[in-house]
């Protein structure tokens, strides 16, 4: 694990000095962080970074998961889904059953938190437990919160106006809710080992064990095995530029322990591409971080033709390598990526392939995008100001008014 | 004996307001109900969020009516408005409502953006946090400006005379407590709304510079 003075040679010592004076305004409170994973996911992928950061700010925070199991994990995953919009009816026993888990889980937890910090759907019912011990508590959405299904926001509306304020990952995910809602982006660490520099020779030894070549263009699509990912899309984009420029296609990615779907869309992104050996379909395992550092940045153009996102945090990871980016214009993607200027934003399959077919072609252009992403990136979604603005947030529940002097 | 300058720093908190428009209507309508502090964050947000930039888009309002609803005349109006000349938010806001007031009253077409491009209204809560350096004379200043954080530097040319209702930013009103009228004088005339917020710390440790006794 890195620590907090290792960040100084890449956004200087003043800001890491600021982080600490604001820390010292927060002494003696515990920060208790709950989620549903502890591994997979860009949720588990922060806290795993963040946790040690705080601390080391001497910050008390905390993390625990709350236990499901199959059944309660499927109907989280439809939540899921219709909040992003997917016409999906949940019958009400699954709602039940979901705030059962949720219950039971707060009959278990050691709420030892002062302030309590809950990510995501899947444990917000946890706020139950505010009319027993009261406390400060925050839900934190990750997700895509642009179109909900309205049966699924009502219900979920009832517990998050419960909570003394909710943070969401982009302007657009902002809601009619009663309570404060924050704006705070989440970030890449540029230190992890998903994002640190790799020898040459790391990244050739990894390529060759999946067999991609490394003299023709690469492109590559990061994420998860899911639907709202578009891995499907991304080969059909492919399969349009192959008859015009040679290049290999990389889908690479693991899956949730939160998320049933995943094994069925890697199966059915499997069968689309059989038949070309230049489609690598790659399923990695938990603990693939130095394997996904090396695609990216072996990687010609970066894609993320995502039909929904949270934020989409390999956006910024491929940029942070400089890395010249073709991403869906959904989500929190269009505040890392101004198009034409960092990268490109696209909205069908047809312009994913139009622009790469452009990339690959033009790659000054592309250099270009890619080092104007990294320096975006570099000013705005490193762990380092995602830390700030929690600090921020925290403090923020103990005062009121739009100017507060510490 | 003359007062020391304390170097003081500022953060940022942005809140959502679930408030959105998707034509100049709309637009004019947010600009009337949000409160000072979102006029504040959508004309400074960019101030620091690019401040590696230049030239920068100049605030929220010009950028959006400009690139999202290509009405180029009206984003040039919204971004000449010269910021610096205003006292404080209300006095901004005016001058927005003004702007568009007399835009949407020629009747023309009212061009609307693409679903998902809407002017999403946001505010900030800010932090001030004093910081641990102090300045006893313009030497010691010159040090300490060239390498505190570009948020200290914020704080006290935009937040403290924008916000705090200072009559003028903090570092040339503690120049003329310490004599240095010119000194102030020549600081107060930058026009910190063009230049990033790197080139306005050069210029000013530069100035400072020159003043001081070696």
């Amino acid at each position: 694990m890195p620590s907090i003075s290792d960040y100084v040679p890449i956004i200087g010592q003043s800001t890491i000095d600021e982080l600490f004076l604001l820390a010292e305004r927060l002494k003696g409170k515990a920060i208790q962080n709950i989620n549903s994973t502890s591994v997979g996911g860009g949720v588990a992928e922060i806290l795993t970074r963040m946790i040690p950061l705080l601390k080391q700010l001497g910050i008390d925070a905390r993390w625990d998961v709350i236990k499901g199991n199959e059944k309660f994990f499927g109907i989280t995953k439809n939540v899921h889904n219709a909040l992003h919009g997917v016409n999906i009816q949940i019958p009400p026993e699954d709602l039940e059953y979901f705030l059962q888990v949720n219950n039971e889980n707060a009959a278990e937890i050691n709420f030892y938190g002062d302030i309590l910090f809950i990510h995501d759907p899947q444990p917000i019912a946890l706020i139950e437990k505010k009319k027993d011990i009261a406390r400060k508590w925050i839900w934190r959405c990750h997700i895509d919160f642009t179109d909900p299904s309205p049966d699924i926001m009502n219900f979920l509306k009832l517990y998050i106006e419960k909570y003394d304020c909710a943070v969401f990952s982009a302007p657009a995910f902002s809601r009619d809710i009663c309570i404060p809602q924050m704006l705070i982006s989440p970030s890449i660490d540029p230190l992890s080992d998903k994002n640190k520099e790799l020898p040459e020779e790391t990244i050739r030894t990894i390529l060759e064990r999946f067999g991609i070549d490394k003299e023709r263009p690469i492109v590559t699509q990061i994420s998860r095995f899911d639907y709202l990912k578009d891995p499907l899309g991304v080969i059909e984009a492919y399969k349009k530029v192959k008859k015009y420029v040679d290049c290999q296609l990389v889908l690479a990615g693991g899956g949730a322990t939160d998320d049933p779907e995943g094994l069925k869309v890697l199966e059915e992104a499997k069968s689309m591409a059989s038949g070309d050996p230049d489609i690598h379909v790659i399923f990695l395992p938990p603990a693939s971080d130095i394997e996904i550092n090396a695609l990216q940045r072996a990687s010609t153009v970066v894609l993320q033709k995502s039909l929904k996102e949270g934020f989409g945090l390999t956006v910024a990871e491929a940029l942070w390598k400089a890395k010249p980016v073709i991403a869906s214009a959904v989500g929190g993607i269009p505040l890392q990526i101004a198009h034409g200027y960092s990268g490109i934003l696209t909205y069908s399959i047809d312009g994913t392939a139009y622009y790469l077919k452009q990339l690959i072609n033009e790659p000054e252009y592309a250099k270009k995008l890619g080092l104007n992403g990294k320096e975006h990136i570099k000013n705005n979604f490193l762990v380092t100001r995602h830390i700030q603005d929690y600090l921020l947030l925290f403090l923020s529940l103990y005062h009121e008014g739009d100017v507060i002097h510490l | 004996m003359n007062t020391p300058f304390h170097f003081h720093t500022q953060f940022h908190l942005v809140t959502l307001l679930g408030l959105k428009a998707k034509n100049s209507i709309e637009l004019l309508d947010g600009i009337k109900k949000v409160p000072p502090s979102s006029i504040y964050y959508h004309t400074h947000r960019f101030l620091q969020q690019h401040h590696y930039l230049s030239p920068e888009p100049p605030n929220d309002f010009a950028y959006w009516l400009t690139n999202i609803l290509n009405l180029k005349r009206l984003g040039e109006a919204f971004a000449s408005v010269d910021t610096v000349s205003f006292a404080n938010m209300e006095e901004l806001r005016s001058d927005f409502i003004k702007i568009l007031t007399e835009y949407i009253s020629e009747g023309r077409y009212v061009a609307e953006c693409q679903a998902g491009e809407e002017f999403h209204f946001m505010a900030c809560k800010t932090f001030v946090l004093p910081m641990p350096y102090v300045a006893h004379n313009l030497r010691e200043f010159a040090e300490i400006l060239d390498k505190i954080s570009i948020d200290s530097l914020y704080f006290h040319m935009f937040e403290a005379p924008r916000r705090l209702g200072r009559q003028e930013n903090d570092f040339s009103m503690w120049f003329k407590s310490i004599g240095e009228n010119e000194l102030a004088k020549r600081v107060s005339g930058y026009d910190p709304y063009t230049m990033t917020l790197e080139s306005l710390r050069q210029r000013t440790v530069g100035t400072v510079r020159r003043y001081a006794k070696y």
